[in-house]
């Protein structure tokens, strides 16, 4: 390795025929990919203009699946539950991650340690997770009301109360991925410039005057990146929603993607499952590049 | 004080992350009674490895188990096989737009994927078969090692490459003999995420599995269910599923750091 920059030979069409060698090797990913992502997401389209029942014939209905969803009012309040559940899960992990983030990046005893234990939950499986959430949930023998009752608040019925089980099931996302956003948040971190930090220090800038006018800003990105992250992953939450309240109490904790799995694998409604899927898609895509175009425009941060 | 101020934050921030998990490990250890006593019994005295047994005797924990192993095992395996190659091409040939697909089918939910799998299983007759699984488990895997392997061979140089195929090698023979080698730290990261994403997936195995071959996930919902079982052999449940995959991540905690934050890549 004494000349690295060596020129390659040059020969007509030999690029082109190195750079078609190198498409071969996707080959068989893409076949892959082929039959078990792009073929779904077709057949899914496909289904949604049918009426189809597992079991029974399909009759082509246009689009009439999405004309009834449209009124369908079990399905209207699933989004709005969705919505609920996606704001509150993407705004506290993301303050709690940045906090924990600057705690992070200082230095102290442990640090790595503490910190591979913070980000324990984020690993661990969700269905493990959501079973021991659930037993700290009971009402009578969970953990949780005996801690209120120590900071003397009144006992809660957590998941089991109409208005609260939402709230506590985004106690439960929080838990699990404030870690994801602490990790990114942390890597933003490190990448900061030292020199802001130094002119603003010999002006007597305070504290929070440099988080808020040095570090808040040059951070703005990651937080952006974090959020699209958070808001994709919480649209998507389904693990934990169905072992821990199955939806309920009643249909209060239905989200669109417990409506979608009852409709698939409980009604095998398979015609109205996919117009659920092609409407889902479209909402994650469209707040997913909502979030993009905030990212274009952070300069006003 | 100031010290003292900051401490007691470190405490806030990463107690709930342990105490959650000391919890687990709590009911998982004590009695029946111990577990339903009000105010609640912290510590197991003395702790009691009955409910372990008691899953593992009762409930063919130990098939369940081994399925989770074939399922990601396989669905690993593949990934790679395919993956890694893909990520190759992808960086040398600077195909970026093929990572956008893998960015769509992170955002679309896996419940999508599963009714047009499902529809086609029930006609080849998979339905309730590991081959059904693992097929339907490569929704997870291959997106996660083409990404991080892409990302990977980026950053490697080209200069012994192309130093190669001066010397006559063919693009194969470089992939083989220059790229891969130096591409284990990758292909460490991408084996091990792909393979947790995979264990940690519910719906899949809920969904396409049968009696005797549902994932450990699906098992202990499924089967292990609060009607029949007590909180203690769930709690010994939960750990048995879970603690591969926290003992896989203290392991190569650095690295999965690393692979996370980059692509923000998860499955499922």
């Amino acid at each position: 390795m004494n000349s690295p920059a060596l020129p390659i030979p040059y020969r007509p069409g030999f690029l082109a025929r190195r750079r078609r060698a190198y498409y071969f090797f996707a080959v068989p990913a893409l076949v892959v990919v082929g039959a078990v992502i792009i073929f779904p997401w077709l057949f899914t389209v496909w289904m949604s203009v049918f009426d189809w029942r597992i079991g029974s014939v399909a009759h082509f209905v246009g689009l009439e699946n999405y004309i009834k969803l449209a009124t369908n009012q079990r399905f209207l309040e699933s989004i709005v539950h969705t919505f609920y559940f996606t704001l509150l899960a993407v705004i506290l992990p993301l303050i709690l991650g940045t906090a924990a983030a600057l705690i992070f990046h200082r230095e102290f005893p442990f640090r790595g340690v503490l910190r591979g234990i913070f980000t324990m939950p984020m690993m661990a499986t969700p269905v493990a997770v959501a079973l021991v959430w659930t037993m700290m949930f009971h009402p009578q023998q969970g953990v949780l009301n005996y801690l209120l009752s120590l900071v003397g608040l009144p006992p809660s019925l957590w998941v089991y109360s109409q208005t609260l089980v939402i709230p506590s099931l985004v106690l439960v996302e929080v838990w699990h991925w404030t870690p994801l956003v602490m990790l990114i948040v942390l890597g933003g971190l490190a990448a900061l410039p030292t020199e802001p930090y130094e002119s603003a220090k010999l002006d007597g800038a305070t504290e929070w005057q440099l988080f808020r006018y040095i570090t808040f800003p040059l951070l703005a990105p990651f937080l952006i990146v974090a959020a699209v992250i958070r808001t994709i992953d919480a649209l998507k939450a389904f693990d934990t929603i169905y072992v821990i309240s199955q939806g309920g109490p009643g249909t209060a904790s239905e989200t669109i993607n417990l409506y979608l799995y009852l409709q698939a694998f409980a009604f095998y409604n398979v015609g109205n499952a996919s117009a659920v899927v092609v409407v889902f898609f479209i909402i994650i895509l469209a707040l997913a590049l909502v979030l993009l175009h905030v990212r274009e425009k952070t300069k006003w941060i | 004080m100031r010290k003292a101020g900051f401490a007691l934050s470190v405490v806030v921030i990463v107690s709930p992350a342990i105490l959650v998990f000391l919890w687990m490990l709590s009911l998982s250890l004590k009695n029946e009674i111990d577990n339903l006593a009000y105010p609640p019994v912290f510590v197991p005295t003395p702790p009691t490895l009955a409910n372990f047994v008691q899953v593992f005797s009762e409930n063919s924990m130990g098939l369940y188990f081994w399925n989770s192993i074939v399922v990601s095992g396989l669905a690993t395996l593949v990934a790679l096989a395919v993956g890694i190659p893909a990520g190759y091409g992808i960086a040398r040939a600077n195909a970026h737009k093929l990572t956008v697909l893998i960015l769509i089918a992170r955002m679309t939910p896996a419940l999508s994927y599963l009714i047009p799998l499902f529809t086609v299983f029930q006609l080849l007759g998979l339905n309730n078969t590991l081959t059904a699984l693992v097929i339907t488990h490569l929704v997870i895997t291959v997106p996660i090692v083409v990404y991080i392997m892409a990302g990977h061979f980026e950053t490697l140089p080209r200069e012994l490459e192309e130093a190669a195929q001066i010397d006559g090698a063919n693009v194969w023979t470089v992939f083989r003999y220059v790229a891969l080698p130096l591409a284990r730290p990758g292909i460490i990261v991408g084996t091990i995420l792909a393979f947790i994403f995979s264990w940690n997936n519910f719906v899949f195995g809920a969904v396409l599995a049968g009696r005797a071959t549902r994932t450990l996930p699906a098992a202990v919902y499924n089967v292990l269910t609060f009607e029949q079982l007590a909180w203690g052999p769930l709690a010994a449940a939960a750990i048995v599923v879970t603690l591969p995959v926290l003992l896989l991540t203290i392991v190569i905690q650095k690295e999965i750091v690393v692979g996370l934050t980059h692509g923000g890549v998860k499955g499922g």
